[in-house]
């Protein structure tokens, strides 16, 4: 499937700040799954710094405003051939060990409701039914609804709240699948959302589970399915904030307020969403 | 009984490395000592070294004893000692590189995987990154205690950014000033190149991406650290900036200091900030202490950060236990040094001999320090024990024990006189282009009778350490 991607990030600030520094994870992953046939990002008067691939994997690039500013666009733009690989996360060059992420952070803390939410892998059929048993049970215990939840929301609370948004239903899998001593990890991309599809969501979020004899499998328990032609993997990290596209601070009193436009199409098919 | 072995007397004759002392020991009164003890205190003041050493907390404006009596090596004991710390320190940086590579340790079943990378100091983020030399602990400090004239054990590795150097310089600076015959009647070797020998060590692991004169800044959290003197000294005498967080900023490729004469390019950075606060925008996001963006520069070869970010991996006190394999893994050496036994509390065989032998044992939590939370069994009350024991059940992971070592003794100036004290030794090993070592050390001692806790907050103080030319 050939996805374009139109993302937009603009950041105000109430007084003029004094500069500006990011660390980006907007560069699609290398990996079977999808092919890239162009792709920018641009940061509004930014100086681009040192650009690198970490040992996860993800390409990270830093960026610098000179201030005084008071508004930033981060843009990104870029088209991607992607293919379903069933989840699979094939040909993806990486050297940090799967076990680094067994360790929890405090989003992906297991409690007692996520311990007996973990039990739905009990007498699975090997390591990949029990991952796909694991994916069903967050999906069904937590319900979608944007609003209840906010970026500092753990695991444990979204599913005492029994609803959440993407990125709870990744921290709730993330954290039974270690608590099961699988390894597991954060993943942030892009989503495309046909017509039937939830269209919030076209910046997306989901998990990946290690699975021995097949490496990382993504699962995202948000749409009850394996990652396929029409994701698109940017990154990926311990917890949300680990694997989050856009990390930055500004140097200046200003308070912060940002909004983000993202839009994923096929080809010839104009479909935005805000 | 215990024997312990005192580095001064041996049977009564005095060893060979105290012989002047012992002259200058029965000729000095109780009124000359008191005096001279209250001018030492005066000076410390003055200088307002103060800070609690290993970051024990506790009052920051307390002075840790000074003990006027000197603690003595003769030339070959050094030199033992030397190569031991040298491999230790070599051995410790192949291991850092190692696993922040192709993991062969782990590989090959000489550690355990879940030890390295299932560990909280393994740092993520510097997987596959080569820091500039290949070096990421540039200080190692090592803890060693002496049992026998010829027996040395190390009681654990300090990678990140181990403190107290200061007070081998002070403590020296001080007994000159204060005993200048001393210093012309034995011949002691210099540690005041220390601080030119740290500088070029930092300045030896300039990034590839700096042309000229490296600059070196020291990074410190602030005043309100309780080793912010030991910053500040350590910039100072080195002839480097004493920077804070806010002073530097990113911008590009590279890292930037403030100042009047407008922004300056920062080459190396000599942090004393953990990992954890250096960098919001990879580690903790709260933290106001570190440089947003400076991992990023890093990671790109702009500045080089010493320690290396996630050096502290190879100083956890369960890893401790496996330095003795590294050196034969990397350096096909026996060790020099040894390391105490230690037993794991979390493995059943040896948390039921622990549980078995407990009024023997001190028993540490694994990531404790300062000589809080610990057991020492033989110097602890039956209920002391017991209470100890139900803690090790509840959580036994958190523990290791090792046997009550018989800490050397050196002779100490007491409220009675002078009598034995027990000691221990911090050497502060430099790894750069090179690996080095002053011929000195901070020697702790605990000045309470019996005690074996040589911990600042527990009641112990510092001693001036001579190594003697040959």
């Amino acid at each position: 499937m050939r996805l374009t991607v139109d993302h937009v990030t603009c950041y105000r600030y109430a007084a003029p700040v004094r500069g500006v520094v990011q660390s980006h994870r907007l560069t699609p992953s290398v990996f079977e799954g999808q092919t890239v046939l162009d792709w920018k990002v641009t940061v509004s008067d930014g100086l681009q710094g040192g650009s690198f691939r970490d040992g996860a994997g993800d390409r990270i690039s830093a960026w610098s405003v000179i201030g005084p500013v008071s508004e930033i666009l981060v843009q990104v733009t870029g088209t991607v051939d992607t293919r379903d690989l069933a989840g699979v996360l094939r040909g993806h060059r990486e050297t940090v060990r799967p076990e680094v992420y067994l360790r929890d952070t405090l989003p992906t803390r297991v409690d007692t409701a996520l311990v007996d939410l973990s039990e739905a892998a009990e007498g699975a059929d090997g390591p990949l039914d029990a991952a796909h048993r694991l994916s069903a049970a967050v999906a069904e215990a937590i319900t979608y609804r944007p609003g209840v939840t906010e970026a500092h929301t753990t695991a444990a609370e979204a599913l005492g709240l029994g609803e959440g948004v993407c990125q709870d239903h990744a921290h709730a899998l993330i954290a039974i699948a270690r608590h099961r001593g699988m390894p597991a990890r954060y993943v942030s991309g892009y989503l495309f959302a046909d017509a039937g599809g939830k269209a919030h969501e076209a910046a997306h979020a989901w998990a990946e589970i290690w699975l021995p004899g097949l490496g990382w499998v993504g699962f995202d328990p948000a749409n009850a399915c394996c990652p396929d032609e029409r994701y698109i993997r940017l990154a990926s990290g311990f917890d949300a904030q680990d694997a989050a596209p856009i990390r930055g601070i500004a140097r200046g009193p200003g308070a912060e307020t940002m909004a983000v436009r993202v839009a994923v199409c096929t080809q010839g098919q104009q479909q935005e969403q805000q | 009984m215990t024997t312990y072995f005192n580095e001064m007397y041996d049977n009564g004759a005095v060893r060979a490395p105290y012989a002047r002392l012992e002259d200058w020991m029965r000729h000095m009164p109780a009124e000359l000592r008191q005096m001279k003890q209250a001018e030492a205190e005066t000076l410390f003041r003055r200088i307002g070294i103060t800070f609690a050493v290993y970051g024990e907390g506790g009052d920051p404006d307390r002075l840790i004893p000074f003990d006027m009596f000197p603690r003595v090596f003769t030339a070959p004991e050094w030199t033992r000692l030397e190569r031991g710390i040298k491999q230790r320190a070599r051995a410790l940086n192949m291991f850092l590189a190692d696993v922040y590579g192709r993991g062969e340790i782990v590989k090959a079943g000489r550690i355990p995987a879940r030890l390295v990378y299932e560990n909280e100091a393994y740092e993520k983020a510097v997987v596959g990154f080569v820091p500039p030399k290949g070096v990421y602990s540039h200080i190692v400090g090592i803890d060693l205690v002496r049992t026998g004239p010829d027996e040395f054990f190390v009681l654990e590795d300090n990678c990140r950014t181990p403190s107290g150097v200061s007070y081998m310089l002070e403590n020296r600076e001080i007994m000159m000033r204060m005993f200048p015959d001393l210093f012309r009647e034995n011949r002691i070797q210099p540690v005041d190149s220390y601080s030119e020998r740290l500088r070029r060590t930092l300045a030896s692991v300039a990034p590839a991406k700096c042309t000229g004169e490296p600059r070196v800044v020291l990074l410190t959290p602030g005043h309100f650290n309780s080793a912010y003197y030991e910053h500040s000294f350590l910039a100072d005498l080195m002839g480097v900036e004493l920077v804070e967080g806010q002073d530097l900023f990113v911008e590009g490729e590279f890292v930037w200091m403030r100042t009047t004469e407008g922004p300056k390019k920062v080459d190396v950075i000599y942090r004393r900030i953990d990992d954890a606060f250096i960098d919001p925008l990879c580690f903790r996001p709260d933290s106001m202490l570190g440089v947003p963006g400076l991992m990023d520069v890093y990671r790109s070869g702009g500045v080089a950060i010493c320690s290396a970010p996630g050096a502290g991996v190879a100083d956890d006190k369960a890893v401790y236990t496996f330095v003795p394999e590294m050196v034969r893994f990397y350096l096909g050496e026996e060790p020099i040094l040894n390391n105490v036994p230690t037993w794991q509390c979390g493995k059943s065989d040896d948390l039921k001999y622990v549980l078995d032998n407990l009024p023997e044992l001190v028993v540490k939590e694994v990531h404790g320090s300062g000589g809080y939370g610990m057991l020492v069994g033989p110097k602890s009350t039956k209920a002391e024990v017991e209470a100890f024991r139900l803690k090790i059940l509840d959580d036994p992971d958190n523990y290791i024990a090792q046997p009550t070592l018989a800490l050397s003794t050196t002779p100490t100036f007491v409220a009675e006189g002078i009598a034995p004290r027990h000691v221990d030794l911090r050497p502060y090993c430099l790894v750069g282009e090179s690996i080095d070592l002053v011929p000195g050390a901070l020697t702790r001692v605990a000045l309470k009778d019996g005690s074996l806790v040589v911990n600042s907050s527990q009641g112990g103080g510092v001693k001036d350490t001579w190594v003697l030319a040959e």
